[in-house]
Order: C-alpha cells, then sequence, then structure tokens
C-alpha cells in the first residue's frame, strides 16, 4: 500500500509559549486537555507567569447533530439487520437481496442529506448554513460513490445494462445537483432542456425537436431527419430480450446511417442541428464543446459512452473513464479526491476506493458499512493485517469506538462490536467501563448489555463502583443490592456492618423492604445472611410469634453468623423475651443463653489504665450483664418448674 | 481527566489542587480548589472509582498525598461545591517528589512514587475502606534522578506487574533513560531493564512515560515523551503517522475565559480526533474546501488500551520540526534475574 504522505496540520494553542515553556495534556474520551508547563522540576525563585488555562481541544461537533445521528441510527438498523439475514442469503435471491440493502442504505443518505439541506436553506445565519451545505455536499458525495460501488460491485452489470445504470447513475446525480442549487440560487437553469439529450432522454428531446420544427418550416425537414434518427437510435431496455450481439450490429447499422447523414451534408445549413448529430455520433470535440452543460467527467464519460460504446463492457470502462477524465480536465486542473475515488472504482480497485475514502472523508461512518456489504458480496480478500483483523472489522472497530464517546450512540456501538468476531468483544469490554453512568437508568442498560455476554468481570466492576458511590453517600441500601449484584461477598459484609452500626446507633433499619426480601442472595455473605436473619428475628417478634423469634435469635449465636462485637445486643435483645409472663426459653435454650453470656464475658480483655469515661462504660456493662444474669436465672427456673410439670403430667 | 472523562484535576506551582466537574450540558465548573502542599504540586492522578473519589498528589515539598471526597452538606451541593479532605501524607522522601500514580485495579489500592533522588516507592493500603493507612511495601533505587512513572495496565495473568520509571538526568554519567521494574511474585525479586534513544543530544530527557498494552497482539509498548510540543499519531492499518501537531503561537492569551469551544476547537485543522463527516479538499461540488485531508488516520481511544497512542516521536530539540529519524533501542540490559519482558517492538513505524 503506498504511503500516505504529506505533512500534519498544526493547531496553534493560543497564549502558549512553545519556545519557553512545554505542555501537557492528557486524553479524554471525546476531547483532549492542554495545557502549558514547566517541565522543569526544580523550584523556581521567581514565578515567570504562565498561560493560566487549560485548553479543551474537541473535534467538530457537528457528528452529532440531530440529523446525522438519525443516519447512525438508521444505518446501524440496516447494519445489524444484514448481518442476521447472512445465514439465510443463498442462491440467486442473494445478490438481489445485498442490492436491497445497499439502496437501504443508499435512501438513508438521501433521507439525511434532504433533511440537511431544509436546514441549510433555513438557516438564520449565514455561517451555520453554509456548514449545513457542506454536509450536505459531503453525503451527496457519498451517494455518489456508494451508488457506482452498487452497481460495479454488487449489482456487477453485465455490457449492455451497465450503461443503463451508469445512466441511472449520473441522471440522478446531475437532476439532483441542479434541483440543489436551482433551490439554492433559486432561478432555473436555462439549459435545463438541452441536457435531456445529454442524458440520452430522447423522447424530450425529439418533443423540442418538433417544436422547432413547428416554429421554424426552412428546418422542418432536417428536425423531421433528425428526430427520426433518435428514435431509431437502439438501446437496451430493462426486459428486451435481444442478446448484446444482436444489439450491437443494430447499433453499427444505426451509427452508420448517422455517419452518412453527416458526410452528405443532411445538417450543414444548421450548425445547431449538425452539432447534435454529431453528438448522436459520439464525436468526442463536439461534446467536449458543450462542456458547461457537463457538470463533470463522468457526465461526460456515460454521454460518451452512451453515444460511442453502448455495449461498452465493465472491463473496459476504466480505459474510457480515463481519458474522459483526462480530456475533460483538459490538463487545467487535477484531479480531485472524489475523482480518485471514482477511478478506483471504475478500475475494480475495491480496496483503492476504501483507502481514499477513508483519506477524504474523516468519519469511519461510510467506510465502515460499504466494506461490511462489500465483505457480505465475498469481495474483500481476507486483507490479513498484522494485528490479526481484517479490513472489515478493522473498520467497524474505529467506527464503534467513536460512537462511544457520545452519551446515547454508545448503545449502537454495541452491537457493531457483537460482529467483530476477533476483537469485538474486547474492545466492548473496554468500552463500557468507561461509560459514565449518571443515572441509575444508565447503569441498569449497561449491566443489562454485560450481563447478557456474560461480561462477569465488568458487572461486577461496576457494580462495585456504583456500590462505593452509595456507600460514601450514605444510602446502605442501593449500596447492598449493588454489591449483591456484583456477587461482591467482601463489601457486601462491609455494607451490612454499616446497616448493624447504624441499628446500634439509632435503634432502627433503614431499607427495611430491601432486607426483607433478600432471599437467596443472603447467602452471599455470612454478615449479610446474619444482617437477613436478624431483620427476621425483628419481625417475628413484631408479629408476636416469639417462640419462634427466640429460637431464632439463639441459633444465630450458636451457629456464630453472628459477630462477636453483636452478641451483646442479641443478649440485650433477649432481655424482654426473658421477662414474658409466659416461658419462652426452654431450660435447655437458656442454658445455652448463658454459655453465651459467659464465654462473652470471660473473653473480655482486662482493661488497661481505666478513665472516667471507660468507668462509666463499665458501669454500663457490668450492669447490663448482672440484669442479664438475673433474667436468665429466673427464666431458667421458671422453664425448669413448667418443664418438670409437663412431663410429670 | 477521571476514568470516565466526567472530571477533571489539575494542580499548580500555586500549590493547590482543583477539581472540575463537567456538567450534562458539557460545560466544565470548578468544584473544589483547596491548598494541598507547601511547594508547588507536581502532579496529581485519580485512583480508580471502584476505590471511590480519590486523588493522589505528590509536591516538591517532599511529600505525596492522598486526598478523597467527601459528600457535602446539601448547600454544599446546591452550590456546586465538595470537599476533599487528607487520609494520609507520605513523607518518606528525602528530595523533590516529581510523580505519583496508582497502581492497576486488579492489584489493589497500591501507590508509587519516584522522587528527585532516585527512589521509587510503592505503598499499598491494605484495607480499601480505610485510605488513612498505608503501608511502605517497596523502595526501588534508580541510581538517576527520576522524573515520571508509568504502570503497565494489563491486567492478563501473563504479565507480572512491573512499572516504568522515567528518568532526565542530565549528569554526564548518566543518560536520560527508562527503566522497567518488575515483580516476580514468586522469586518475590525486582528485575529491571534499560532503554535508552539512540538521540540524546538534547538534554531533555524522559518527561513523561507511558506503558501500554497493544491490544492486537499483546505487546507492551513503551512510549516515552521528549518534546516541546505536542504530536499525535494514529495508526492506519499498522503504520504509525504523524497526523498533528499543536504547539503554542506564543501570543498572549485575550483576557475571557474560554468556556465555550468554538475559538479552540480544531475543526478542519486536525480533522481526525473524532468522527465527523467533515470532507477533504474541493471537489467541484461535492466537497467544498477545507484544509488538510487527513482523514482515516483515527486517533485511538483515551481508555489507551486499543491500538496504542503516540509511539515515539523523535526526540525534538527546541524546533517544532517534526524530525523522522527513528528511535531505535538497543537490546535492553539486564541487571538481575528476572523473567523475560515481552519483546517490546523495536523500531514501531516511526
Amino acid at each position: 500500500m503506498e504511503e500516505l504522505d504529506g505533512d500534519p496540520a498544526v493547531t496553534l494553542i493560543p497564549g502558549v509559549n512553545s519556545k519557553k515553556k512545554q505542555m501537557c495534556f492528557d486524553w479524554g474520551p471525546g476531547e483532549m486537555l492542554v495545557c502549558e508547563t514547566s517541565f522543569n522540576k526544580k523550584e523556581k525563585s521567581k514565578l515567570v507567569p504562565n498561560c493560566p488555562f487549560i485548553f479543551i481541544i474537541r473535534k467538530d461537533e457537528d457528528v452529532y447533530s440531530q440529523i446525522l445521528r438519525k443516519l447512525f441510527n438508521e444505518s446501524h438498523g440496516i447494519f445489524v439487520g444484514l448481518q442476521r439475514i447472512e445465514e439465510e442469503l443463498t442462491g440467486k435471491s442473494r445478490k438481489a437481496q445485498l442490492v436491497r440493502v445497499s439502496k437501504n442504505y443508499r435512501s438513508v443518505i438521501r433521507a439525511c442529506m434532504e433533511e440537511m439541506h431544509q436546514v441549510a436553506i433555513a438557516a438564520k445565519d449565514p455561517a451555520s448554513g453554509r456548514q449545513f451545505s457542506s454536509q450536505v455536499s459531503i453525503l451527496s458525495a457519498m451517494e455518489l460513490i456508494w451508488n457506482l460501488c452498487e452497481i460495479l460491485f454488487i449489482e456487477v452489470a453485465p455490457a449492455g445494462p451497465l450503461l443503463l445504470h451508469l445512466l441511472d447513475w449520473v441522471r440522478l446525480h446531475v437532476c439532483e445537483v441542479d434541483s440543489l442549487s436551482a433551490d439554492v440560487l433559486g432561478s432555473e437553469n436555462p439549459s435545463k432542456h438541452e441536457s435531456f439529450w445529454n442524458l440520452g432522454r430522447l423522447d424530450e428531446a425529439r418533443q423540442m425537436l418538433s417544436k422547432e420544427a413547428d416554429t421554424s418550416p426552412t428546418s422542418a425537414g432536417m428536425c423531421r431527419t433528425l428526430g427520426d434518427l433518435m428514435r431509431t437510435m437502439p438501446i437496451l431496455s430493462p426486459g428486451n430480450t435481444q442478446t448484446l450481439t444482436e444489439l450491437e450490429l443494430k447499433w453499427q447499422h444505426w451509427h452508420e446511417e448517422c455517419e452518412r447523414h453527416l458526410q452528405d451534408g443532411t445538417f450543414t445549413s444548421s450548425p445547431h442541428l449538425e452539432t447534435l448529430c454529431k453528438i448522436m455520433l459520439g464525436d468526442e470535440a463536439a461534446l467536449l464543446e458543450q462542456k458547461e452543460l457537463l457538470n463533470n467527467w463522468y457526465h461526460f464519460l456515460v454521454t460518451r459512452l452512451l453515444y460511442s460504446h453502448p455495449t461498452v463492457k465493465p472491463m473496459d470502462l476504466h480505459l474510457y473513464a480515463q481519458s474522459s477524465l483526462d480530456l475533460f480536465l483538459g490538463g487545467e486542473s487535477s484531479p480531485e479526491p472524489l475523482d480518485n475515488i471514482l477511478m478506483a472504482a471504475f478500475e475494480f480497485d475495491i480496496h483503492q476506493v476504501i483507502k481514499e475514502c477513508s483519506i477524504a472523508l474523516s468519519n469511519w461512518w461510510f467506510v465502515a458499512h460499504l466494506t461490511d456489504l462489500l465483505d457480505h458480496c465475498k469481495l474483500l480478500q481476507s486483507h490479513n493485517l498484522y494485528f490479526g483483523s481484517n479490513m472489515r472489522e478493522f473498520l467497524l472497530l474505529e467506527y464503534a469506538s467513536g460512537l462511544f464517546a457520545h452519551h446515547s450512540l454508545w448503545q449502537l456501538g454495541v452491537d457493531y462490536f457483537d460482529y467483530c468476531p476477533e476483537l469485538g468483544r474486547v474492545s466492548l469490554e473496554l468500552h463500557i467501563e468507561r461509560i459514565p453512568l449518571n443515572t441509575e437508568q444508565k447503569a441498569l442498560k449497561v449491566l443489562r448489555i454485560c450481563e447478557q455476554r456474560q461480561m462477569t468481570e465488568q458487572v461486577r466492576s461496576i457494580c462495585k463502583i456504583l456500590a462505593m458511590k452509595a456507600v460514601r453517600n450514605n444510602r446502605l441500601g442501593s449500596a447492598l443490592s449493588w454489591s449483591i449484584r456484583a456477587k461482591d461477598a467482601a463489601f457486601a459484609t462491609l455494607v451490612s456492618d454499616r446497616f448493624l452500626m447504624d441499628y446500634c446507633d439509632r435503634g432502627c433499619f433503614s431499607d427495611l423492604d430491601l432486607i426483607d426480601n433478600l432471599g437467596p442472595a443472603m447467602m452471599l455473605s455470612d454478615r449479610l445472611t446474619f444482617l437477613g436473619k436478624y431483620r427476621e428475628f425483628h419481625r417475628l417478634y413484631g408479629e408476636k410469634r416469639f417462640v419462634d423469634a427466640a429460637s431464632l435469635l439463639l441459633s444465630l449465636m450458636t451457629s456464630q453468623i453472628a459477630p462477636r462485637s453483636f452478641w451483646m445486643t442479641l443478649l440485650t435483645d433477649a432481655l424482654p423475651l426473658l421477662e414474658q409472663k409466659q416461658v419462652i426459653f426452654s431450660a435447655e435454650q437458656t442454658y445455652e443463653l448463658m454459655r453465651c453470656l459467659e464465654d462473652l464475658t470471660a473473653g473480655r480483655p482486662v482493661r488497661g489504665e481505666p478513665d472516667a469515661q471507660r468507668l462509666q462504660d463499665d458501669d454500663i456493662e457490668t450492669t447490663k450483664v448482672e440484669m442479664l444474669r438475673l433474667a436468665l436465672a429466673r427464666n431458667l427456673a421458671r422453664a425448669i418448674i413448667r418443664e418438670g410439670s409437663l412431663e410429670g403430667s | 481527566f477521571d476514568f470516565h472523562g466526567r472530571r477533571m484535576a489539575t494542580c499548580s506551582s500555586d500549590q493547590s489542587v482543583k477539581v472540575w466537574d463537567k456538567s450534562e450540558s458539557g460545560d466544565w465548573h470548578c468544584t473544589a480548589s483547596w491548598k494541598t502542599h507547601s511547594g508547588s504540586v507536581w502532579r496529581v492522578t485519580w485512583a480508580h472509582p471502584e476505590f471511590g473519589q480519590v486523588l493522589a498528589s505528590c509536591s516538591f515539598d517532599r511529600t505525596a498525598a492522598v486526598w478523597e471526597e467527601i459528600v457535602g452538606e446539601s448547600n454544599d451541593k446546591l452550590r456546586g461545591q465538595s470537599h476533599w479532605v487528607k487520609r494520609t501524607t507520605l513523607v518518606d522522601s528525602r528530595t523533590s517528589v516529581t510523580d505519583v500514580k496508582f497502581a492497576p485495579k486488579h492489584m489493589g489500592l497500591i501507590l508509587a512514587t519516584c522522587s528527585a533522588d532516585g527512589i521509587v516507592r510503592i505503598y499499598e493500603a491494605p484495607d480499601v475502606m480505610n485510605l488513612s493507612q498505608w503501608s511502605l511495601q517497596h523502595e526501588i533505587s534508580c541510581k538517576l534522578s527520576c522524573t515520571c512513572i508509568s504502570w503497565n495496565p494489563s491486567s492478563s495473568r501473563a504479565h507480572s506487574p512491573m512499572i516504568a520509571v522515567g528518568s532526565d538526568d542530565s549528569s554526564p554519567s548518566a543518560m536520560a533513560k527508562v527503566q522497567i521494574f518488575e515483580y516476580n511474585e514468586n522469586t518475590r525479586r525486582i528485575s529491571v531493564e534499560e532503554f535508552i534513544p539512540r538521540r540524546t543530544s538534547s538534554s531533555l530527557g524522559a518527561k513523561e512515560v507511558h506503558l501500554e498494552e497493544d491490544l492486537y497482539d499483546k505487546k507492551l509498548v513503551l512510549i516515552m515523551l521528549m518534546y516541546l510540543t505536542i504530536f499525535f499519531s494514529a495508526n492506519y492499518m499498522d503504520n504509525w503517522k504523524c497526523t498533528g501537531i499543536l504547539k503554542g503561537n506564543g501570543s498572549p492569551v485575550n483576557g475571557s475565559s474560554q468556556q465555550g469551544n468554538s475559538n479552540l476547537s480544531l475543526g478542519s485543522n486536525i480533522p481526525n480526533l473524532q468522527n465527523s463527516l467533515n470532507g477533504s479538499s474541493a471537489g467541484r461540488y461535492f466537497f467544498t474546501p477545507l484544509d488538510s485531508p487527513r482523514a482515516g488516520l483515527r486517533w485511538s481511544s483515551h481508555t489507551q488500551l486499543l491500538p496504542p497512542p503516540p509511539p515515539l516521536p523523535p526526540l525534538v530539540e527546541h524546533s517544532c520540526d517534526a524530525d523522522t529519524a527513528s528511535l531505535q533501542y538497543p537490546h535492553p540490559r539486564r541487571r538481575y534475574l528476572s523473567q523475560p519482558l515481552n519483546p517490546l517492538p523495536e523500531n514501531e513505524g516511526v
């Protein structure tokens, strides 16, 4: 591949003195930060005033304008549709379906173009009007290129139909330019009627001729002859059953007849009609004289082909194209990027087309979608690039990556990554983590996408980020649910601890709904299980199901689920149960409770230097312990009596 | 920028750090500004959001500090202000601390600093919820004044923890170079490899260093920044080309603050930072005249994990012209026993 040469563009940053200072920068998802700095890390004794600004460098924003967004959205639909029907595309209908997809893409471009054109006309200030108009131009060029690619590569029109397609192609764009420019200029193209014959619409031309014949009797005869010639010009029409050879023969005869008329001087008295005849013979000089009516070299090319080589073969197109280009430019100007792209297409050099388009258009949209379509037509060799991917994937990846910088278009990007078998997944993994999650809705959307693709690490990371944010903002319920979704046991433990601390401080739970409905998620961590069960204890107590509550409470301690630090609280919770009129804890259970209490008090480390606060705390502790001991003892007594008597009876 | 590109932190020789938030409409607002050190603050860096909103800064005052944002009162929120508190100060360095960087998140909450006396220190906070407890895990002597560090971002098992340290020591015995330290978890030893750019006629030395992982073939790419202007390069089908240059024009800045971006957007000058439908130079009817058709060469994303951003452009003296001589790496010299580093590309398309 030949080198892309040319000098890089230079952008000047105002206020930064590159001779004395340096610049530092940082890349962001959609923009770049630049500021002046000094890498000289020695503290300066006198501060030289610096440029105090940070510059944000960004590409043109217009790419995400409303109208283009529609283009991206709709083409995304077509793209996904194409990938999905790939398996079904077989046999004869395959080509027809691919052509249909191509036409869909083009109609989307045209719709976008039309809309932007309307905006351009309606624009209040001339600068933005110009900007929109330039966008329209670019879209028009894209459609032009795509259309040609469709004819040559997808439709693969053979000699004969090829010319008809090319005629349509040129007509579409000439009329477009005319109508667009007419709108903008507000005037009618005065030579429109002459352009009819330019495009082979000979019927209309004949009508003009007959009108002329009526008005000027002297040239009536010539007009009629010319009109006849026009009428009898053999062209291939769709549905025509003649073979190419037949057509060629007929055409040859007709051509000779025209030639004869010219030689015989039939039209000498009217130079205007003579020119017309010459043109119909495909005389290049005559055609070139009408240069102003021919907008561009490919218009010239097709006209020329129409009148001199209507049965041109696809293989030979490039020869005529090159010479048309040369003749039309006439050495006065050099070909422009669009010209080069079209030439590459005529030469059937697909890779060159894609490459030139990539250079000429600073957007990946066009080349990504076109290449993908051509790939489905099996036209791209697996042009393996060193990093193991291929051209189609490379372009799609680049396009999709760009979408991720946008706050809503990123969702389209996901699908494009999905259809890149080599690097799509890993690219998606990297991009999706960076999406800023400003709203819960967006976060859920992102998570759903990750979960659908089993991107467990990304799910974990995103949930962790959200859980952490929630904890910092003291939204414990939210933090808990994110940790559960992240399956992050450690963090769930942490949040549960916070809940418990909260309870100790305030005497009640926050986010009861969440805790009540944990379900199997409770198993994620011991602490979480404890939290859930503890809450259940409170619920049972509230429902006055004291016996169940009591057993649960005990089991929490004996099963070691409850953290040691919480035992005192649990035992204190047991107090009201012990004080009830009826006996709730059995003797067995009471023994257990006693053991827990002793365990707890025995394990108390010997306090160091007691200070006033400590003494006070100790006092409270001691009182509590004593109360518990008393309550337990009393309960034990009652329990033994009760159990004794039951057994007795 | 922070991880998501929605917040920005800046530091300055006025000893303060400022944090800026990007609003929904795209404007930047300063939401915090506070004095952080008693000397110029050289660098500020964000931790991964999994650890919360955490910043680290380092300064000429020989310290590095870790800061955490705390959720303020609702009044503050309404006024759009937030508060940052210092969680710890790392005072081990005896000289100016020139760079501070958090390690990739899969390694835990780990921080590295480098100092002018050539010592790299690696700290760890074992409890991520308690940012006041950091322990010094490693002290590495580079034997050269250090200016910049970069962690290997790769989270794959194949790569052991690795850090690159750049130096601009211009003493005659030393040479500006980059050292890469790798920690072998099995042997618990740290090995080092060195890279010296061939053209060291300028005494600029390494000012910035970046270790990036090449997504496509998993190679590590080492990038050094050693020049006075900023180059962009982009990868078109594996050929690196310089596609843009930013440089200061030295003119005084006008007084107005540039919140909007119309003055500064690159527009057609550097067409390829992002997608746009601008076409190239004038076609008669279909392209409007714009400058430089540099399309197709796209900057890679800021994640720095896709095809790597600028590789080594050549050393530039005080002019801003791109000099296309290439940067060669001598075969890396090994000092201690270590696992082989992935081979670094020798002459990557520059």
